[in-house]
């Protein structure tokens, strides 16, 4: 029953979609008063998708085994919140969820949008829904959640084990918050260019979605980064996976998008620019979200591989993009370019940051299909790893942390003032932390060094906005820059020490031995069977010291019965320097177990960065809306900004 | 802007829709194919496994016509079904040649008793040193070696009922 009813509420959110669609058409076409309407349509639409998804939920909770999805995705022993969350880990599931972010996004829009021309919100709205229309289309046709069973299992068939994390229940859904969350960009870029209203009240409607989806999507992948680290065991924070550069993709157009709808907004330049990003940035989506789903890349997540829902897909991302793509060919010679500004300027950094950003953008995405490229056109096969990744978007990324500390300095329009010359401290700070780099680690390689140097320079230049005035009179969102270009320096800095100063130990102990990794002294106290609600236990305990007050890490090796598989439970310490990290594999013959450990100082400042990133967004755009709430629409106070 | 510029775009979507188009049609093949086919057989010289049976050496493999090379153990349990698999191809005129990888000779007369002996030959490789020149990684592994002694194709795991005709086809290719 409930599971009908929440097929019922997509079925008529498809057709409220499509209903939406047809009177943006309609009033473009004509003059028919149509605003009231839709705006009440995508409201509506957004509520029956939320009712769709609740009900995916609680037939979840409940372990409903008569409903497919359930039955193949669900255990009635698996925990409570575990229950929940297999609503959305796997296929059907995850993309309801797609749905339902996209359409309760139109609400949303349709709900609080006062900025953008009526024209334009209207021509948003239908492109929101023809988006959304493709999407329900999907999951109607070829991945409905709600199918049943009969005669329904007595139990069912479990979920993936690695999956079976806390990670999981926030993950996927802060993840899809900031894919879909782009999708307002996107359709309000085609809507601007259908009415031909581009202009820096667009970009300014624009920019806090742009913002609200860029914080989800930063806390989306440094949330799975982090997962990646500890349930995977390998101690590595960044695969270069093509799923995880699924993620990157639209974090990097929306980073370049955050900036020049920042330079549209002020100053009405970078129009045709800023509509390309918009579109590519949910474009991004698509295609990570396809490439995710169809299985088409090989990829440690391995989700199920489906080529007729892939072909779907792919359909759908044809010709949204393509639609979208041409509209732009259409219409972009008719965008006017808006004030001029000189060579040194905030715009002129700005344009940089986007080409660079672009540039690392096209070397991901390169990096990603290549493989497919190359086997397409010659039939030989390759991957493509880290090692390219690293060399290739890594000295990029430098330059552009570099470029960081100076862009926020500049003024709009033209720059007159030396400066360089306030950036002298920083300059000097960073200068120092080489100098360090190069006495107590000689022998440290290239980019690491330099990843700490400039970590250490930018650290100091990203404060610099809020010098030489009151810092508490400073707009939040000046403060949000500024915090989030240091949470790239303190990232930057925990990227370098993790590469530099790791040190890692893989030995095969018998309990009682001890092993040394970088300060730490561990022994193998013991090893001892435990037991879980689904799953049965080998648990080590190490004691750690270093020289004073030891620490117990106790890892597991565990093996789940439903389905039948095992995983590593690392055991992590964070200590302020660092972080102890242990793994524990296979006994053999003679009574010994593998045991790995790694000692990575200041690991942990990786994901801080991350927060701090983050962090500053939401402070950003807590500073835009309520800014926009004082109503003081003046271009020079957005300086720092 | 530029004509070209606008309609850039568009062209690289459809390049790329095309590529992802080509792999869904295409699956990928996952597949491992030996670096080893088509070259020919790595010169070996091993001992015989049993007192009763000619040994083998990589000339015996050049004679003209094709073999099937069969590297296996007694203590291999996947080998006990695959021996009776390799009777059949030898019943079809097809020279079954093996290799008793880390094998003793009383347990291998044992095993060839008591599941039949497809084999005109059988060297002994007690350290896995033909093995490892072969490119084989476990037992059993089979090679279709042609005439001419290069290796056409390498069968990782047991040679089942079902690939019967697949090695024939294969045997027949290398003649």
């Amino acid at each position: 029953m409930i599971a009908e009813a929440g097929l019922a509420a997509l079925w008529l959110a498809a057709g409220l979609a499509l209903y939406q669609f047809v009177l943006m058409i309609l009033s473009l076409r004509g003059s028919i008063e149509v605003s009231r309407t839709m705006r009440a349509i995508a409201v509506v639409q957004g509520a029956l998708t939320l009712i769709a998804f609740a009900a995916l939920i609680v037939v979840f909770a409940r372990t409903d085994l008569s409903v497919a999805l359930v039955a193949e995705n669900s255990h009635s022993a698996k925990p409570f919140l575990y229950k929940v969350a297999g609503a959305w880990g796997n296929h059907e599931g995850s993309m309801l969820m797609w749905v339902t972010i996209l359409s309760v996004a139109g609400a949303f829009l349709a709900l609080f949008s006062r900025r953008t021309s009526e024209r334009t919100l209207i021509a948003g709205l239908g492109a929101q829904a023809a988006l959304a229309l493709g999407f329900y289309a999907f999951l109607l046709v070829a991945s409905n959640p709600f199918a049943r069973l009969n005669p329904a299992p007595l139990e069912g068939a479990g979920l993936n084990p690695l999956l079976q994390d806390p990670g999981l229940a926030f993950h996927p859904p802060t993840l899809y918050v900031g894919y879909v969350g782009l999708s307002i960009a996107f359709s309000l870029a085609v809507g601007a260019l259908l009415t031909g209203e581009v202009d820096s009240r667009l970009a300014r409607a624009m920019r806090p979605w742009v913002l609200g989806a860029w914080i989800f999507l930063t806390l989306g992948i440094t949330a799975g980064s982090y997962w990646a680290y500890y349930e995977l065991g390998w101690g590595g924070y960044w695969f270069w996976d093509p799923v995880e550069n699924a993620s990157l993709m639209p974090w990097l157009a929306a980073t370049a998008l955050l900036h020049s709808v920042g330079v549209l907004a002020a100053r009405g330049a970078l129009k045709a620019w800023t509509m390309m990003l918009a579109v590519i940035a949910f474009s991004m989506s698509m295609v990570g979200t396809f490439l995710v789903r169809s299985g088409i890349l090989t990829s440690v997540h391995a989700f199920a591989i489906d080529p007729e829902r892939g072909a779907f897909l792919l359909v759908l991302l044809a010709i949204y993009v393509g639609a979208a793509f041409a509209l732009f060919a259409w219409r972009g010679a008719s965008l006017k370019e808006g004030a001029p500004f000189e060579l040194i300027s905030r715009e002129t950094g700005l344009v940089i940051n986007n080409l660079l950003l672009s540039v690392v953008l096209g070397i991901v995405f390169l990096g990603t299909l290549y493989p497919l490229f190359v086997e397409a056109l010659s039939g030989e096969k390759l991957s493509v790893g880290a090692p390219y990744f690293n060399a290739v978007a890594g000295p990029l990324a430098l330059i552009l942390a570099v470029l960081v500390g100076i862009g926020p300095l500049l003024a709009w329009r033209r720059e007159r003032r030396p400066v360089l010359k306030r950036l002298r401290i920083p300059a000097l700070i960073g200068g120092t932390a080489l100098a360090i780099t190069i006495i107590i680690a000689p022998e440290m390689t290239i980019l690491p060094r330099l990843g700490l140097t400039v970590a250490a320079y930018l650290a100091a230049a990203s404060i610099l906005p809020l010098t030489g005035r009151n810092p508490l009179r400073a707009p939040l969102a000046t403060w949000g820059m500024v915090v989030s270009h240091f949470g790239i320096a303190v990232a930057l800095a925990g990227m370098g020490a993790n590469a530099a100063f790791t040190s890692e130990r893989l030995a095969i102990v018998k309990p009682g031995d001890t092993l040394s990794v970088g300060p730490w002294l561990v022994q193998l106290q013991q090893v001892t069977p435990m037991a879980g609600k689904n799953w049965t236990a080998m648990e080590a305990e190490l004691l750690a010291s270093r020289g004073h007050g030891p620490v117990t890490l106790k890892p597991q090796t565990r093996y789940f019965s439903d389905p039948p598989t095992d995983t590593n439970e690392a055991a992590i310490e964070t200590f302020w320097n660092g972080q102890l990290y242990s793994v524990i594999g296979k006994p053999d013959q003679s009574g010994g177990w593998q045991v790995r450990l790694w000692w990575k100082p200041f690991v942990t400042l990786i994901w801080a960065g991350g927060a701090l990133i983050a962090i500053g967004g939401a402070l950003a755009l807590l500073g835009r809306v309520w800014r926009r709430r004082r109503r003081r629409p003046d271009w020079r106070r957005e300086r720092y900004a | 802007m530029s004509r070209a510029i606008r309609f850039a775009p568009l062209l690289v979507l459809a390049l790329i829709v095309g590529a992802l188009i080509w792999r869904l049609v295409t699956p990928s093949d996952s597949s491992v194919h030996s670096t080893l086919e088509g070259k020919p057989v790595p010169a070996f010289d091993l001992g015989p496994a049993l007192d009763t049976k000619p040994a083998l050496r990589s000339r015996d493999l050049a004679t003209g016509k094709p073999h099937l090379v069969n590297v296996f153990a007694s203590w291999c349990v996947p080998c006990i079904a695959e021996v009776k698999v390799l009777q059949q191809l030898k019943a079809r005129g097809v020279s079954v040649e093996g290799i008793a990888i880390r094998d003793r000779p009383e347990d291998l007369v044992e095993f060839l008793g008591r599941n039949g002996d497809p084999y005109e030959r059988i060297g002994s490789d007690p350290q896995s040193s033909v093995q490892i020149s072969l490119g084989s990684s476990g037992v059993p592994e089979s090679f279709v070696v042609d005439g001419a002694g290069v290796i056409r194709y390498q069968h990782i795991g047991p040679v089942e009922t079902t690939d019967v005709p697949m090695i024939l086809a294969k045997l027949e290719q290398a003649r």
